[in-house]
């Protein structure tokens, strides 16, 4: 069976740069200016420096320029704008695990023997199109014949799999809120986030805006007061609200890859690629379970094989909380928790960054944002600076960090990457 | 059944094509017995080609579901969305397999009132000609 074999990498890859663009709307910005901006903060986090002709490939993740921004062939442009042609470029769509994919991609064609230095990221640029044009777009990446059909839409799934873990557990609205309450706490503090603000600072400034107009001021206790407040706090698709979902979000990614046996050339503290796994799920329907992902447990129980490490190694993981309860599953699906434990190891603050389990010290998707094809290579990037003790005010204080792992989904599952990342 | 019937091609265009003259048509592998509501031409369990059309009852159960406030553009024309929110889900057909479906005759407004478990009926009286679409009601 092609999930029992074990694999190895032909040879081992490393992570030796990493840059972010600004996560954020910008009406100004396509997504080329995203792109050569996340490409500057690589140049300047890498220890010895690099330029493009240094590069000899590139794989990067975009979900849909095409509908977001009527820009097709994008791979090429963005090799161009950062002065990297003639070097090959290739694009990776995967809906919202693009640059999950593209950096799979990346590791395979330098563990082939093919190349030594690559260059993989994501781009997306979301925010040229109204609310509604999102909602179709990403709308897109359902199955089209028969779930759009049937009204469902990307928050109305992941509104399905939270009413079937309620049913099944002991799973309440407050669980799901609590992810937002911490990921938001994360993204405070990461200078790159789109919400850099707690829903504490949120609520307190929507009471300061209501004084100073001279309206009646809420009266909520704490945050889940707040969250709970349907005005503050709208249904999106029960038992989901407004909280419960990543923003719409322009950014980009990248890190730079090479083979192992010369990593020191380009930095002291490399991070290696210890196990990769990716995995293909069918839609909601015609899944095993509704409260899990199946492509998750797959891809997950690949990379852990591959690293020779099991879930209770891993120190820190960035999981894609696309929606509150999507973090919830991850969780378990990935094994940090047996199923139905997840709501209350978010209830017990076991994974926020104090806990015994960190989950999302970014932000998550949700206070980082959500640029769709960046995701997966961004989730990378917060690991890879956890493991080097970059992450600033955020990082973590485990002095025995050696194991992160990442866990990026398209769709509602039909795509699953993990990686397992090892300090060097 | 007629013979012309029987010899559509196994896709979505028979399958609502189907719907539309009243039919709810799904799908059977003639090697294993696994039956499908899509209009596979593949059984992806039992690898095999060989299937044949078979008609489902539309009586189902209420798996799994959700009430959408923010409606996609075909559902906000027919008057949904945050005032008037609708419930979809899954449900899990008489016959075994799950598919995506609206479900009508619920107060959307109170999800707590509906309960996944109960019995359902398709209700083609719902069905919209020009897009096409399952729907069913509490029986």
């Amino acid at each position: 069976m092609a999930t029992t074999r074990s694999r190895r990498l032909a040879r081992p890859v490393s992570l030796v740069g990493a840059g972010l663009s600004q996560f954020g709307a910008y009406p100004g910005k396509s997504s080329r200016d995203l792109f050569v901006e996340a490409f500057q903060d690589l140049q300047e986090n890498i220890d010895t420096g690099i330029t493009a002709s240094d590069i000899e490939a590139g794989y990067l993740g975009n979900y849909s320029a095409d509908l977001f921004e009527r820009q097709g062939h994008t791979a090429p442009i963005m090799a161009d704008w950062l002065g990297m042609t003639p070097t090959p470029i290739t694009r990776v769509e995967n809906a919202c695990a693009s640059s999950g994919s593209a950096l799979r991609e990346g590791v395979m064609s330098i563990a082939s023997g093919m190349y030594d230095v690559v260059l993989v990221g994501g781009v997306e640029k979301m925010t040229s199109l109204p609310t509604e044009g999102v909602t179709d777009v990403l709308a897109s990446a359902a199955d089209g014949l028969y779930e759009v059909p049937a009204g469902l839409t990307f928050p109305g799934i992941f509104g399905a799999i939270a009413k079937a873990h309620m049913d099944r557990y002991e799973t309440n609205l407050n669980h799901l809120l609590k992810v937002s309450v911490k990921n938001h706490e994360n993204g405070k503090l990461n200078p790159k986030a789109q919400f850099q603000v707690t829903i504490r600072d949120m609520m307190e400034r929507r009471k300061a805006r209501a004084e100073q107009r001279g309206e009646p001021v809420p009266d909520w206790d704490d945050e889940l007061d707040f969250l709970n407040d349907a005005q503050a706090n709208p249904w999106i698709a029960w038992p989901l609200r407004l909280y419960d979902c990543a923003p719409i979000t322009d950014g980009a990614s990248c890190v730079l890859l090479v083979a192992s046996e010369i990593a020191d050339q380009f930095t002291d503290k490399p991070v290696h690629i210890a196990g990769i796994g990716q995995a293909t799920g069918r839609p909601l329907h015609d899944a095993e379970e509704l409260t899990s992902l199946s492509a998750a447990r797959i891809a997950s129980a690949q990379a852990y094989e591959m690293a020779g490490i099991g879930p209770e190694q891993v120190g820190v993981a960035e999981v894609h909380d696309c929606f509150t309860i999507a973090e919830i599953v991850a969780s378990e699906d990935l094994g940090f928790f047996v199923p139905g434990e997840g709501p209350h190891a978010v209830d017990e603050g076991r994974t926020a960054r104090t806990g015994d389990r960190p989950i999302n010290t970014s932000g998550g998707l949700k206070a980082k944002g959500h640029p769709v094809g960046a995701s997966g290579v961004a989730q990378v990037i917060e690991v890879y600076k956890q493991l080097r003790g970059e992450a600033g005010e955020r990082q973590l204080e485990n002095p025995n960090l050696e194991f992160g792992l990442t866990h990026n989904v398209g769709g509602t599952g039909g795509t699953c990457v993990v990686n397992v990342l090892q300090r060097g | 059944m007629t013979p012309e019937s029987e010899t559509r091609p196994f896709n979505a265009a028979s399958f609502y094509a189907f719907l539309k003259e009243g039919k709810f048509m799904g799908v059977r592998c003639r090697e294993n017995g696994n039956i499908y509501a899509e209009a596979r031409p593949i059984d992806p369990v039992s690898l095999s080609s060989d299937m044949e059309w078979h008609e489902l009852s539309g009586r189902a159960t209420l798996s799994t579901f959700t009430c959408i406030s923010v409606a996609p553009a075909s559902l906000e024309a027919k008057g949904y969305g945050r005032n008037n929110p609708y419930c979809t889900g899954i449900v899990t057909l008489a016959e075994g397999p799950r598919i995506p479906a609206r479900i009508a005759g619920v107060d959307a407004a109170n999800p707590q009132t509906i309960l996944t478990g109960m019995a359902l009926q398709l209700d083609l009286s719902e069905n919209d000609s020009e897009e096409p679409g399952l729907v069913f009601r509490p029986v």
